[in-house]
């Protein structure tokens, strides 16, 4: 009987040990996000009462919860747009949880259900991810897995059906399924006497293909559409070389104007890197690439394949007017850039050392030949191979061209200074799709300049001018001001006080004082304030937006102008 | 019987060790400026606290941060052993800029590729800089958002509560 109450007494300790390194080993973390904004009217800058049609409210919201124990893990993300703020697209308005998935990893083995996120090589050929401050999710419903045989050697396979604002995932013929597979072996690390070797190499390699049943009224759809994709990277010291090329099968589209023809896409770069000093190279060629789950797809639905677009990204609110996003049916770009510090303690380096950035992007158009249909030329007529292109051949027509230089300078204990000059060619007609909109040729100069007042308080000033080929004279014709809403000279000025790590108070005032269309004239002032603890951000913002783009990480939204108060809250734990 | 109980007492301390082990970094596995597969769970630093610090090379408060962490890196190394791990957040776009981008810039971090952002998510990171101090058996202690001039100092503090 003793024996039994003991065995009792310890089955129930290690049971409760049990339950209870269960709980310890669990953890739960998350965040949240709400991002909402009450608009205005304002005849000044157009935001008439007929324009907010009664939207005076827009609020984006997610939370997101992630539960893990071991190797083990699960989460989901509920979202909420009531009523989408102005800008998103207003498929997204609604409320539910738009993602969850369960996830066992081993380190060998691992398997995901559910909503999944993932990049094979540099995305040219397969990437899902989301973009919440873009509306942006291209999440695939369906399971991946991973297998990892031996230490630097990765395969993959994924499939599902891509997430599409709230539609449904039930089997219909709006969107098709997406499958793939991708395998990445790292040489040196896979084989144990090349660890430390000063050369390096891995290589990859991802098949996808995507099923969508033809419904098509006018044309023979092909039903499966295969990419394929294979990569080097190799590097030897100082050096580095990767190169990526895809391929896709025919797959006529909205986007391609419904041709038949085979896409293509090259990503290659080269750099050198030593202590104070990094150069690189990089070249794309993109050939009708463009891949979506649903051929009717238009802007950046339903992408399955990421192009990334390898211009300097800006970021300060003048150059970001004009930000460059990548044309999928074809461009032929090269970027360089020239990273070097001036070292401390020398004549320009001074007592702190002296950065230097220097980059060169620009992005053509690629080169079209005509084909022979039935006997006569043809250029890019729905239905046929739509045209032949030379693979090298680089078109006069320039889409993008930003030349930019920055210096960083930290010039006393308590002064530092950034100064950037930007020279920019932004082809309006081709890159924001309007039409006969003439091409935009600016420069820009830009100084940010920090004060540190004590140890935790700061300011900060930031000026911006952009000099416009545009004039105040410009002739504008009539009906064509639209063309011009951001035409012409402007001024930029910021001023920030922070306490850091906490609070920040700025105003800002950004001016379009030489618009050709003098009702465009306008002051887009803001007032901000912010109060930052640990991972819980709230910022209130008063004044006005300007229309724009905004853009993070290659996918772009436009933003209408707007007048308001808007609110954002963030906490993660 | 007698054989069991051990084993149960022994399975039972073995289960309030292993909780004891458990850490806050993530299974992800990314790469870094090698190319070589990092799982983030095996991260650590001889048992000394370590800093993760989200970045993107189009995030100008992040790189003033970087600017101003590189200054007092080699104090802050000396005084309390501690090391920072730099996660990049850059998506395809930059991969092949990030090394000449870090070495031009003269940053001495550790540099890691969050390419997709799986290890953003998984750490719940929405927007950079976002910095997390971890002490010597890999527990979050302290983690902020944003980036001022001078912010650099409380994360100093923080990390000589967990060295005193």
């Amino acid at each position: 009987m003793k024996r039994i109450l003991l065995l009792t007494i310890l089955i129930v300790s290690a049971v409760g040990g049990y339950a209870q390194s269960f709980l310890q080993n669990s953890q739960v973390n998350g965040s949240f996000q709400i991002d909402a904004q009450y608009y205005n009217t304002d005849e000044g800058i157009g935001i008439y009462d007929s324009l907010i049609n009664g939207k005076r409210l827009g609020v984006n919201g997610f939370g997101k919860l992630t539960y893990t124990l071991g190797d083990f893990s699960a989460g989901m993300r509920f979202e909420a747009y009531e009523t989408p703020l102005s800008g998103f697209d207003s498929r997204l308005e609604g409320c539910g949880i738009a993602n969850y998935w369960a996830s066992y990893d081993n380190g060998t083995i691992g398997v995901t259900v559910g909503d999944i996120y993932d990049q094979f090589g540099n995305g040219l050929v397969f990437r899902t991810y989301e973009e919440w401050s873009l509306g942006f999710d291209n999440s695939l419903r369906g399971m991946r897995a991973v297998y990892r045989p031996t230490q630097g050697v990765t395969l993959k396979g994924v499939y599902g059906k891509q997430r599409y604002y709230w539609a449904s995932y039930d089997a219909d013929q709006s969107r098709g399924i997406v499958r793939g597979i991708d395998g990445d072996w790292d040489i040196n690390q896979s084989i144990s006497g090349l660890n430390d070797s000063k050369f390096r190499a891995s290589v990859g390699a991802s098949f996808v293909s995507k099923y969508q049943k033809d419904n098509d009224l006018f044309y023979y759809m092909p039903e499966n559409v295969a990419a394929y994709a294979g990569r080097v990277n190799l590097s030897m010291g100082r050096f580095a070389f990767s190169t990526e090329y895809a391929h896709k099968i025919n797959n006529p589209s909205a986007i391609n104007n419904m041709i038949y023809k085979d896409g293509e896409a090259l990503l290659s770069s080269l750099s050198y890197a030593q202590k104070g000093l990094g150069i690189v190279l990089q070249v794309k060629r993109v050939d009708n690439m463009s891949f979506k789950s649903d051929y009717n797809a238009k802007e950046s639905d339903l992408d399955i394949n990421f192009l990334p677009p390898i211009n300097f990204t800006h970021t300060h609110s003048l150059p970001a007017m004009y930000s460059y996003s990548t044309q999928p049916n074809g461009e032929m770009a090269v970027q360089f850039q020239v990273n070097y510090t001036i070292p401390k303690k020398t004549l320009l380096g001074g007592k702190y050392g002296t950065k230097l950035a220097f980059n060169y992007s620009q992005v053509n158009d690629i080169v079209r030949d005509s084909i022979i249909v039935n006997g006569v030329p043809s250029l890019n007529q729905s239905g046929t191979l739509g045209y032949t292109s030379p693979f090298f051949g680089v078109s006069d027509h320039i889409f993008y061209r930003d030349i930019n230089f920055e210096i960083e300078k930290r010039i006393s204990k308590d002064w530092r200074l950034v100064v950037m000059y930007i020279n920019l060619l932004y082809d309006m007609a081709t890159i924001e799709g309007h039409v006969g909109a003439p091409e935009v040729r600016a420069n820009i100069a830009f100084a940010d300049i920090t004060y540190k007042i004590t140890a935790r308080q700061s300011i900060r000033c930031e000026l911006q001018h952009l000099w416009d080929n545009i004039g105040k004279d410009y002739v504008v014709h009539e009906g064509e001001e639209k063309d011009f809403q951001k035409r012409g000279n402007w001024m930029a000025a910021l001023l920030e006080y922070a306490i850091a790590p906490k609070w920040f108070v700025s105003v800002a005032d950004k001016y379009n004082y030489g618009n050709p269309v003098a009702e465009y004239r306008d002051h887009y002032y803001t007032v901000s304030v912010g109060f930052i603890k640990d991972a819980t951000r709230i910022m209130l913002t008063g004044g006005r937006q300007s229309e724009g783009v905004v853009c993070v990480g290659g996918v772009c939204r436009t933003v209408p102008a707007s007048s308001g108060v808007s609110l954002t809250v963030t906490t993660s734990f | 019987m007698k054989k069991l109980s051990t084993i149960l007492i022994l399975a039972f301390l073995a289960l309030n060790v292993m909780a004891q082990e458990k850490s806050d970094l993530p299974n992800v596995t990314i790469k870094n400026l090698n190319g070589e597969s990092i799982n983030v769970s095996e991260l650590s630093n001889d048992g000394n606290p370590f800093v993760l610090t989200f970045w993107a090379t189009w995030c100008s408060p992040c790189v003033k941060e970087h600017n101003a962490l590189s200054e007092v890196y080699d104090d802050w190394v000396e005084e309390t052993g501690v090391k920072i791990y730099s996660v990049s957040i850059d998506d395809s776009r930059s991969t092949p800029k990030i090394k000449p981008f870090v070495e031009g810039k003269g940053w001495p971090f550790e540099i890691l590729l969050d390419v997709n952002k799986d290890l953003a998510r998984s750490m719940n990171v929405s927007v950079p800089p976002h910095t997390f101090l971890f002490d010597g058996d890999g527990k979050i202690v302290y983690q902020h958002t944003g980036y001022f001039e001078g912010a650099e100092e409380e994360l100093y503090q923080e990390i000589l509560k967990i060295v005193k």
